[in-house]
């Protein structure tokens, strides 16, 4: 049975877009080839690092998602430890609220790249009735003190 | 004796009615928590990077095991400082 993984890598700043556009295919096929499949792929670009790891302080970030059987873990471990390219690995199993955060996770994302037209208008009505509770309110005050 | 009216103060005092703390986690349901989103992790770690205590945060146990994974985690993936002064 297929489990489901991620695996974030963290490539030299050194590389061309692409050379690491090479090195992401490179790991993709290498996981197609061994009976896995891609749920999900994200670049998160260029970033800095919290700390330097061996002397360089930004580095390339990729986020895969995948399928895979658990002995092909191992593989893909050895397959970065060899890899020069790569700095900082790490993969995680996914249980199954893992799994549900990462698609509601990926759904925010394409929706971030949505317009946003509705949500004004939505504040625009939330600020009326506002107004009218706290003069309500200013006139009950008044009727007390009388 | 005074008696409790005559009793005047120039302020008046403070007492501190202490605020119930709860597990966010479990008042908001969050049932995952993700150790790329550094930011929202940041909520649990001190200036210098350490993690914060359940006495402090006021997360069940359950989620301070969590809390403290993702943190791992992300330190791996230098998202967040191992050690650090003046986070945030």
């Amino acid at each position: 049975m297929l489990k489901q993984y991620e695996t974030v890598f963290i490539a030299t700043p050194v590389l061309s877009d692409a050379q690491m556009k090479e090195a992401v295919a490179k790991y993709v096929t290498f996981i197609k080839d061994n009976g896995g499949e891609i749920v999900h792929q994200e670049d998160w670009g260029l970033r800095k690092l919290a700390y330097p790891i061996q002397k360089k302080t930004t580095g390339f970030y990729h986020l895969i998602e995948f399928k895979a059987g658990p002995e092909f873990i191992g593989n893909l471990e050895t397959q970065y430890k060899r890899d020069e390219r790569i700095i900082r690995f790490h993969t995680v199993s996914m249980d199954k609220h893992a799994i549900a955060y990462a698609e509601r996770r990926r759904n925010k994302i394409s929706e971030a790249t949505a317009p946003k037209a509705e949500k004004v208008e939505k504040v625009g009505h939330k600020a009326e009735p506002k107004a009218e509770t706290k003069a309500e309110v200013a006139e009950e005050e008044t009727t007390v003190k009388e | 004796m005074a008696q409790q009216d005559d009793i005047r103060y120039l302020n008046p005092p403070t007492v501190d009615i202490k605020k119930k703390k709860y597990c966010r986690f479990k008042k908001a349901g969050i049932k995952y928590i993700d150790y790329k989103d550094a930011e929202f992790l940041k909520k649990f770690l001190n200036e210098q990077g350490k993690i914060l205590p359940r006495r402090i945060t006021g997360t069940s146990l359950k989620y301070q095991k969590k809390v403290a994974q993702a943190i791992k985690r992300a330190r791996h993936i230098a998202l967040l400082p191992y050690v650090t002064d003046l986070l945030k």
